[in-house]
């Protein structure tokens, strides 16, 4: 399999009043072409820092260190005008909230159409005739009346579509989804998922799905990471995660979440304690202060990121069910 | 769904609210309005947390807050503890409110960001009069402690320093300073992080145990909802689908949308093979909503007769009760 | 169907609106301290004192003294001075340079706040968007009547490249007329300008924080074309009401001016009336007043409602 997407030692501070935070600290990832990768995390985990900054979204309070490679060429280095030309032809992103990712002043059809003629050089006709095309693909009824309308008069299922409409509109190879589906119902969250995984089959095309649930990643993806405090804290094949999780954080995770294949009345799972504070970074395992399992090395020294022959990789000294 | 009926109500075990026949409607514009809730009827026993589950749109929170009288009904009878409140009015109705309290999805927003923890539990008390200012400060201080927050660190800081969790904290505290009877959580936990949301959950779970709470808990997670409730009422439209224990409604739903609903939810196993029978499409405007059974654009089973006559709740089971001509069968 | 039903009642609510104004202002003329009949003749006869109150309405009460104006706008008798001669004539040659100085003022001060606000929200934070804000801001703190002074001493008398005062219609020479008329809307704008300019600064930096910005920015859209494109017009909203709410202040500053600046529009006619109790002429003044400020208004709502969608369905 060749690499889409390469992350070496990929870090991602900002500069705040209160010093700087660490979003993201020393990511290694690699995603093959047509690859579905999870990236799991709570609010504060980093993870949508992590999607945005490899893509080059980043504001300038960001530094972000390390290297990105795309396609084989490093672009972590290169001007913004530079890595522009990847967007949305390279790589292309779908955000959450469908509600405030459209443009409420412009009509549909403008939004859709723009990409096309600005980025492939279409002509007016013809960008028209594909969005048309494309609004039919992801299953707007009536596209043509669709084009003429304004976001605010659709709803947030058919806006989600349109956003993916755009992303997916000039053939991307990487899809970054940053929890398409947390804002709409799960009638329309089956609906959208699916979708998506059309798309990536028929476009061939590499996808991070950027989720709070673990129920989403469970079905969509090939392989998933679980993020905490801005580090990896375990990676594996999505099968092989949910089988054995080694990282306690994972499974506390897992255990919190209220399930629909478990009988009714039965008391929750907490994790105990909020996320540490990004500004200053624990002495020890960050997720030491919660942990059930935590000891006094777990507290002062920083676990590795150790990597099994099966390729399951977790960040921890007392690995659920022992070592390998 | 578009289910009336009241089959399913128990008047003879003695409810705490008996709703029947609720109708809450908006002005769209000048001619057309939308029934928001469709002449809904419901009861909720003494200690019983009811679970009105439906995707957004479909009345859930509208009729939350109708049981409140926030705003006024247009039609129906809410009845608390023996009283009908919608047949109440100005300082009546006033003394009646401090027995229902709300807790709000976006409990950052809910609070006065500008306040004082310790002034935002103490505003209902003060205006109740609820003993010296004294008394009120170790209330304030027992309650605080209650919900898991400690006064010490908490009282004199303000609303904006706190993380969503720690701000529906403090919404429960100030939830039942007044002892209600009744508490209508409207989707409490959905903004929050899922190692936070099984922290509040559990904390409801207890004020319930504790206080003798009787809870309706208004939510789109049908994970949550079968977590805690002990009976689950589907909404579709501003009409009642489904109504039964949870356990009944995840291993036997009757409904073609209860099921549906159920079978959307993602499993976090991948292992578990996802069963196809969601539906298609979104729910149709309320305004115009179709005519006899309301979920039968969207159903696979739908006939002429779910056109032309509205279904009837139904007993299918010992306490699950469904609007549906054509229920389905295991 | 829809449309003229709304154009109606948008109409009727003009029409109240101006109804209202101007009865107030006839209600508050007649507060003017003074016999207005002893004012003009001191050593008139009660019968032609009487006669002249009874010309103006005076003898009326309230209403009736209004209906009496009204009733003659309504034939095209706008008025007469006490002093002798019709109002009509007057405020044919007042308007248009009231109106000029207002329209080339909000143009001016439009052309200039859209791309400083662009800019400095773009540049945000940077030394030039700190300069913008400190100048606009300085700038405007200086009552407008005391920038005309300077700039009619300075660049008209000192420097002499424009003529310090005065005013010319269009018909007696384009360039004249624009020669004149630079300093005085220039003066005006300025207000205008350091709003606008910190309005749309404020908004477009809010805008650029949306999401639709991020989804624009992953096309691979220039930034000069998402701050064109995407952030410009729902900004555009707050500015153009502003620019309507403006209206009221830049009418009264243009009243102002007009005197330093000696153009013979509404603004010295009515000075000139007040000062002679000129109660007819105020009044219609008054009117037309009120009738460029709700037409002006009516205008930019009809406006907003083209560039943002959303507020279409909030007003029907």
């Amino acid at each position: 399999m060749s690499e889409i997407l390469k992350l070496s030692d990929f870090s991602v501070s900002f500069d705040t009043p209160r010093g700087d935070l660490h979003a993201v600290r020393g990511v290694d990832l690699s995603i093959a072409k047509g690859e579905s990768i999870g990236i799991v995390g709570e609010s504060g985990s980093g993870k949508t820092v992590l999607s945005r900054a490899t893509m080059g979204l980043m504001p300038s309070t960001a530094t972000c260190t390390g290297t990105v490679e795309f396609k084989g060429a490093v672009i972590s280095n290169l001007s913004r005008a530079e890595v522009r030309k990847n967007w949305g032809t390279g790589m292309a992103m779908v955000f959450q909230d469908p509600m405030t990712s459209l443009n409420p002043v412009r009509r549909i059809g403008s939004q859709l159409m723009e990409a096309l003629i600005v980025r492939l050089g279409m002509s007016k006709d013809q960008a028209r005739a594909r969005s048309v095309e494309l609004l039919e693909r992801v299953r707007i009824p009536d596209p043509y009346a669709a084009m003429k309308k304004y976001p605010g008069e659709l709803s947030g299922g058919m806006r989600q579509r349109i956003v993916i409409a755009i992303a997916i509109a000039c053939t991307p190879e990487l899809l970054f989804a940053d929890e398409p589906t947390t804002a709409l119902d799960v009638t329309v969250q089956a609906q959208v998922l699916e979708l998506l995984a059309e798309l990536r089959q028929e476009f061939n095309m590499a996808m991070i799905l950027v989720t709070h649930d673990l129920g989403v990643v469970a079905g969509q993806t090939d392989r998933v990471i679980v993020m905490y405090a801005g580090q990896i804290v375990e990676a594996a094949s999505t099968t092989d995660l949910f089988r054995n999780m080694k990282m306690p954080y994972t499974e506390a995770l897992m255990k919190s979440i209220p399930r629909m294949d478990q009988s009714s009345g039965q008391r929750l799972r907490v994790i105990t304690g909020r996320l540490p504070d990004p500004t200053t970074p624990e002495p020890g395992c960050s997720f030491a202060p919660r942990c059930e399992y935590a000891t006094d090395k777990c507290r002062t020294e920083k676990p590795p990121l150790v990597t099994t022959q099966t390729g399951h990789q977790y960040r921890c000294f007392f690995p659920i069910g022992g070592s390998l | 769904m578009a289910g009336s009926g009241k089959l399913h109500l128990r008047l003879d075990s003695d409810p705490l609210l008996i709703v029947q026949d609720l109708v809450v409607q908006y002005k769209v514009n000048r001619k057309s309005f939308v029934s928001a809730v469709a002449g809904i009827s419901f009861d909720v026993l003494r200690g019983e947390t009811l679970a009105i589950v439906g995707e957004s749109g479909c009345g859930k929170s509208t009729l939350g807050k109708a049981i409140m009288q926030l705003p006024r009904p247009q039609g129906g009878t809410v009845v608390l503890d023996g009283v009908d409140i919608t047949a109440l009015d100005g300082n009546d109705l006033r003394d009646v409110r401090p027995k229902v309290q709300m807790i709000f999805q976006d409990a950052i927003s809910s609070l006065d960001p500008r306040l004082q923890v310790k002034n935002i539990i103490d505003e209902p008390l003060k205006v109740w009069k609820k003993g010296t200012a004294a008394e009120r400060s170790v209330k304030v201080d027992n309650l605080l402690n209650s919900v898991g927050l400690d006064p010490v660190v908490v009282r004199d800081r303000r609303a904006y320093e706190f993380s969503g969790g720690q701000c529906q904290r403090i919404s429960i505290a100030r939830a039942i300073a007044l002892d209600p009877v009744l508490l209508v959580c409207d989707e409490p936990v959905s903004a929050l992080d899922v190692s936070i949301q099984a922290q509040i959950l559990n904390l409801l779970q207890d004020m319930k145990e504790k206080l003798g709470l009787t809870i309706i808990f208004i939510s789109h997670d049908l994970a949550v909802v079968k977590a805690v409730s002990s009976r689950v009422l589907v909404m579709y439209l501003g009409k009642i689908c489904e109504v039964a224990s949870p356990d009944d409604l995840y291993a036997r739903a009757a409904h073609p949308y209860s099921r549906a609903l159920i079978a959307a939810v993602p499993i976090p196993n991948p292992d578990v093979i996802v069963k196809r029978i969601s539906v298609d499409g979104e729910p149709p405007s309320p305004v115009n909503p179709p005519s006899g059974c309301r979920f039968r654009t969207r159903c696979a089973s739908a006939s002429e007769r779910c056109a032309a006559e509205e279904p009837q709740l139904q007993e299918v089971g010992l306490g699950h009760f469904v609007a549906c001509h054509h229920p389905v069968t295991n | 169907m829809k449309k003229a039903q709304s154009l109606l009642i948008r109409f009727s609510q003009v029409a109240l609106v101006l109804l209202g104004a101007t009865f107030l202002v006839s209600i508050l003329i007649r507060q003017l301290p003074g016999d207005v009949s002893l004012l003009i003749n001191p050593v008139a006869s009660e019968a032609e004192r009487a006669s002249l109150r009874h010309e103006l309405g005076l003898d009326r009460n309230y209403f009736s003294a209004y209906w009496m104006w009204l009733s003659r706008m309504f034939q095209g008798d706008f008025g007469f001075f006490i002093f002798g001669g019709k109002v009509l004539p007057v405020l044919k040659t007042a308007i248009p340079p009231t109106l000029q100085l207002i329209f080339y003022t909000q143009i001016v001060a439009l052309t200039v706040a859209v791309p400083l606000g662009v800019t400095s929200a773009y540049k945000q934070g940077t030394r030039f968007d700190r300069f913008t804000s400190t100048t606009l801001f300085s700038l405007s703190s200086i009552p407008n009547f005391g920038i005309g002074l300077i700039l009619s001493l300075i660049i008209g008398v000192k420097i002499g490249i424009l003529p310090p005062s005065g005013y010319k219609p269009i018909s007696e020479g384009l360039i004249d007329h624009f020669r004149l008329m630079v300093l005085p809307v220039l003066t005006l704008a300025i207000a205008p300008i350091s709003t606008y300019t910190r309005l749309l600064r404020a908004e477009m930096i809010g805008a650029l924080r949306e999401d639709y910005v991020l989804l624009a920015l992953s096309k691979g859209l220039s930034d000069r074309r998402i701050l064109l494109r995407h952030v410009l017009r729902p900004s555009c909203t707050t500015l153009m009401t502003s620019a309507a709410l403006s209206m009221g202040g830049l009418i009264g500053g243009a009243l102002v001016i007009e005197i330093i600046f000696v153009i013979p529009g509404m603004g010295t006619q009515l000075a000139k009336a007040i000062g002679m109790r000129e109660f007819l002429a105020i009044q219609t003044y008054v009117a037309f007043i009120a009738l460029f400020y709700i037409t002006f208004n009516s205008i930019i709502d009809v406006l907003i409602g083209v560039v943002d969608p959303r507020t279409r369905s909030r007003r029907a």
